[in-house]
């Protein structure tokens, strides 16, 4: 049977995980594979694993401000090694006026603070590419 | 799907990672290139690590795949996490303790559910050793789900299996029940950094005073995954069991072992899929489940009406 597979990970440098887990433990509930890899990877750790684990989505979190240049690093490799079937989502504090920028190098959705973790569920089961 | 399994066999990441999705999923596109796969195998060496949870087993995988890496050998690495019986979903966690190998391209992580299966291990086990190791991966080591004390189906695939204990987990009594005891190549006492490892690594010793087959007494290694303490040894430990395998012919039984295993468990599947198809038994099969709650056909008549429509 298909199950989503969903990696959730925390680039760069903050340890701020405790939106990565509440959002990992929502999508397990939810039915999906939730592959969590932990705090500080770079977007390389980030895409092998992807490839490896061939998640559906990757769903990023960084708390730290430093989004423009991690997520897009993100996003840019995974298209490189041809993972653009891949859904990118991600999560934290992102100012609103970066969110375009974010949505035009690959970053489908952004996720705020207070969104309820059922949005991020619906949002992933219905616009998961494969 | 030829193209596949030429790709698996040049050990191209991105398509063992696709297969290894297909046959998850029990798609039927994952059986013809399974078969064109398996004469490419039988080189790996496996590892089972198995073991309570929080005995480390993630952190004693992370030191293995390292040792061998240093050795020049190509590693596979499946870790099983448990899934959900309630929603079907699973937190897959044990890449944490490995993420400096996610970017060496001579190792291959895959996290794996149970999705239902018991004894520790997942349904697709047995197609995921055979994808890695035609995949030319020279190790593959195996970590069960945190298990207790009666899951050890990890012997049925690994060559060696390591069973990994931590100091103060119970009295003596533990160590001589049945189950997970039983099945070692190798004891493990990891976090040997912490106090009571000596009283464990006796009472182990004392179990196998009572153990009567000689010819090749289980080794108990203590281990520090923490500290990279005691490594070494037991990679040396791992080549002994793998060399005194070869030696008796210990090894073609568990190798005969496992294949039986995996052969049942295709027919185990495809019975189950073909008796519970609306096209073929289903029907069959709920009209006897009627009948029996009726009181009007007892469960052992009603399975050899089924049995009779497969068998005839």
């Amino acid at each position: 049977m298909k199950k989503i597979r969903v990696l959730v990970a925390k680039p760069g440098l903050d340890g701020h995980d405790r939106g990565a887990k509440i959002v990992a433990r929502a999508l397990r509930d939810a039915g999906m594979e939730v592959v969590y890899t932990g705090l500080h990877q770079t977007a390389d750790q980030i895409v092998n694993t992807a490839i490896q684990e061939d998640v559906d989505v990757v769903g990023l979190s960084l708390l730290s401000g430093a989004h423009m240049t991690l997520f897009i690093d993100v996003a840019v490799l995974l298209k490189e090694k041809k993972m653009d079937d891949v859904l990118i989502v991600g999560g934290g504090i992102i100012p609103e006026e970066d969110v375009p920028a974010l949505r035009k190098a690959g970053i489908a959705e952004v996720f705020g603070p207070g969104t309820p973790v059922d949005d991020i569920v619906r949002y992933i089961k219905k616009n998961v590419k494969r | 799907m030829t193209e596949l399994s030429k790709k698996v066999i040049d050990g191209d990441q991105r398509s063992i990672a696709r297969l290894i999705t297909l046959v998850e999923n029990n798609a039927a596109d994952a059986v013809e290139t399974m078969k064109k796969i398996h004469s490419h195998t039988g080189n790996a060496q496996v590892i089972g690590v198995t073991g309570v949870m929080g005995s480390g087993k993630s952190s004693l995988i992370f030191e293995l795949a390292l040792a061998y890496r240093a050795e020049g050998k190509k590693v596979g690495i499946i870790a099983i996490d448990p899934t959900s019986p309630f929603s079907g979903g699973a937190l897959l966690g044990d890449r944490i303790r490995m993420t400096e190998l996610s970017t060496d391209d001579g190792v291959f992580i895959r996290s794996m559910g149970t999705r239902g299966m018991m004894g520790g291990l997942t349904g697709a086990l047995y197609d995921v050793v055979e994808i890695l190791d035609a995949a030319g991966m020279h190790v593959i080591l195996i970590e069960t789900v945190g298990v207790g004390q009666d899951e050890v189906d990890i012997v049925k695939i690994a060559d060696t299996t390591l069973v990994v204990l931590v100091p103060g987990l119970g009295d003596s009594v533990q160590t001589i029940k049945a189950g997970l005891m039983e099945i070692a190549d190798i004891f493990v006492v990891n976090k040997a950094d912490k106090p009571g490892v000596e009283q464990t690594i006796a009472e182990l010793e004392s179990m196998l005073d009572l153990v009567g087959h000689l010819d090749h007494r289980t080794p108990i290694v203590a281990t520090s995954a923490k500290n990279k303490k005691g490594i070494k040894l037991l990679t040396s430990k791992i080549t002994e069991h793998q060399e005194y395998l070869k030696k008796s012919n210990a090894f073609e039984i568990r190798r005969r072992q496992r294949y039986e295993a995996e052969l049942v468990e295709i027919i185990r599947k495809r019975l189950m899929d073909f008796i519970f198809d609306e096209k073929k038994l289903k029907t069959t099969v709920d009209s006897c489940i009627d009948q029996i709650s009726k009181k009007e056909l007892d469960p052992y008549s009603a399975a050899d009406q089924i049995l009779g429509k497969i068998l005839r």
